[in-house]
């Protein structure tokens, strides 16, 4: 379970460019629950990703994970029981040490990161399995710079090394915005099996309306730092594009867009 | 003609003359090197207090072998000096969250007194004949003088550098030495690690102020005395060989970066030494130094730019 209770964020506090993005922002994601996140930029999508991750801090409320207060928590200390994939490929690896040893240093996440050996030959057959399932060919070329891979590549690879170790929460930030279309849907269908697999809770902002609907079972859109749409279950499996579509430009409408 | 010819030939006598000491001097600063490679290259931190850790790595040792104690101990001393500067660079920038290059510059300039008080206000320190340094009056010492010759000090420093290079090759394959490759690369996998990447850079500044402590320890063993400004453009220097080692090696990626940049450092001083071969003096050293820095840099950085174009 997460929460967020009465969140606030006001952007440049004290000058003309004062923007309060969050008044009063609550949500609650019941465990092992796929949210997917639609709405304009600007909306405060990404916000409430960084607010929730403790990437940017909150100016007011607080946040819980499985009831638990994390609102002081520091970033990497959430980070946890949290994965995260970017938007941008590169973010969630590193580019200039190989496929192995990114595997290496996200299999040993939540352990110590010490003098023993960097990389475990033993767990080489594992990595295999887990890669081979893509169809990416990454399973063949270990030894290879993560920055020589496509940006798909490395997208599958981001998303694998963040849900190696048992983590509980999956936060996707416009995860396939950068990939080509059928790019975009394989790592689609990867994010799918991986949260239904680990049972994660996973919150996934995402500008494609088809995904939103498609995958997982509860839809949110935000605007102007609110949630405006909220449709889970039977809701939600009722609703098609051009419903989510229709609401969508009615707020624009009133945005005068 | 014939005169040309003459003096390109003393010229060149000169530089092979001098070629044993360069070679000395290379292997020497190439510690300092291997130390600014893990700041600059590995943790993307370009970290100024080397000017400061190098000498006070000297001081240490200076005063430590000086004082009749056994030369090693005035390593393993300077090493841990460098390191606890490193940490106090680290804690700096992480903790009071100042910029990278002002927490160096910061340390360095402290660093300027800290070395002078440990050194008790002299400028210049010098180490008596009698006193063991590690390459005179000591077992060691006399074993490679005996076996190698005039070439003993030369043999003893390739050791002393081919084991920190192997060390540090070690450690970079260890699961700490892939953190700090992460940490240099991308914070934010080292974050979503679940790991503090402040402690991970503190930690890559530590082993990196404790690289160029010992590198100036063993050059005033070596040259059996401190003198207070032997670290200024430090960091310059070790800069140099880092690019100058990367640039020759970067076709051949089996080359590790370490062994580059060992290279590199006694590359440099094999310019430096050509330029004094030359006719330059002394005390043109530190503009031979900045001119040839300022070379490497506008070379590099082009072919950096060109890489950069063919990417996109």
């Amino acid at each position: 379970m997460l929460e967020m209770r009465s969140v606030r964020k006001v952007y440049n506090p004290g000058t003309v460019r004062e923007l309060c993005l969050f008044e009063d922002f609550s949500l609650t994601v019941p465990e092992s629950q796929f949210v997917s996140v639609v709405g304009s930029n600007g909306s405060g999508k990404t916000s409430m990703l960084n607010i929730l991750c403790g990437s940017i801090p909150a100016d007011g409320g607080s946040i819980l994970l499985e009831g638990r207060d994390i609102t002081r928590e520091r970033e990497h200390v959430r980070a946890r029981l949290m994965g995260r994939v970017y938007q941008n490929p590169a973010m969630g690896t590193c580019g200039s040490m190989t496929i192995l040893e990114n595997l290496s240093l996200a299999d040993n996440k939540g352990k110590p990161y010490n003098l023993r050996f960097g990389t475990d030959k033993r767990r080489i057959g594992r990595y295999r399995e887990l890669l081979a399932p893509l169809g990416l060919g990454l399973e063949n070329m270990l030894n290879a710079r993560v920055g020589s891979l496509s940006g798909g590549q490395r997208q599958a690879l981001s998303l694998i090394m963040s849900a190696m170790t048992p983590i509980r929460f999956l936060i996707l930030d416009e995860h396939t915005a950068a990939l080509d279309p059928k790019t975009a849907e394989v790592i689609m269908r990867l994010t799918d099996r991986i949260v239904r697999e680990k049972k994660l809770t996973a919150l996934m902002v995402t500008h494609n309306l088809r995904y939103a609907l498609e995958y997982g079972g509860r839809i949110l859109m935000m605007h102007q730092g609110g949630i405006v749409l909220d449709r889970s279950g039977e809701e939600k499996r009722g609703l098609s594009i051009d419903d989510v579509l229709k609401i969508f430009n009615e707020i624009s409408v009133e945005c005068g867009n | 003609m014939g005169i040309g010819g003459k003096v390109d030939g003393i010229l060149l006598t000169n530089f092979v003359n001098a070629l044993p000491s360069t070679l000395e001097q290379g292997l020497i600063y190439a510690l300092l090197a291997m130390g600014v490679l893990i700041t600059y290259t590995i943790l993307d931190f370009p970290d100024l207090s080397v000017d400061g850790t190098f000498p006070l790595g000297g001081v240490i040792s200076t005063t430590i072998v000086a004082s009749g104690a056994h030369p090693a101990l005035g390593l393993l001393a300077s090493l841990a000096g460098g390191a606890a500067a490193g940490l106090l660079t680290g804690l700096i920038h992480v903790k009071l969250k100042v910029r990278d290059l002002f927490s160096g510059i910061i340390m360095a300039t402290a660093l300027y007194s800290i070395n002078l008080h440990i050194a008790s206000g002299k400028s210049l320190v010098t180490i008596g004949r009698k006193e063991a340094t590690l390459f005179q009056n000591n077992a060691l010492a006399g074993f490679l003088d005996r076996a190698a010759g005039e070439f003993g000090t030369l043999a003893l420093l390739l050791l002393i550098v081919l084991c920190m290079k192997a060390l540090l090759d070690l450690f970079l394959k260890t699961k700490a030495g892939y953190l700090l490759r992460a940490v240099g690369d991308n914070e934010r996998v080292v974050t979503s690690l679940a790991c503090d990447k402040g402690r991970v850079k503190i930690i890559g500044l530590m082993i990196a102020n404790g690289f160029a402590a010992l590198s100036g320890a063993v050059l005033c063993q070596h040259q059996r005395m401190f003198e207070i400004s032997m670290g200024t453009g430090a960091m310059v220097l070790g800069l140099a060989s880092v690019i100058i080692g990367v640039s020759l090696f970067r076709r051949l990626s089996f080359v590790r970066s370490t062994t580059a940049v060992v290279v590199g450092a006694v590359v440099y001083k094999m310019c430096v030494s050509f330029a004094i071969a030359c006719g330059m003096g002394a005390s043109d050293l530190k503009l031979i130094t900045a001119v040839l820095f300022l070379l490497i840099l506008s070379a590099g950085l082009l072919k950096k730019e060109r890489r950069e174009k063919r990417r996109a």
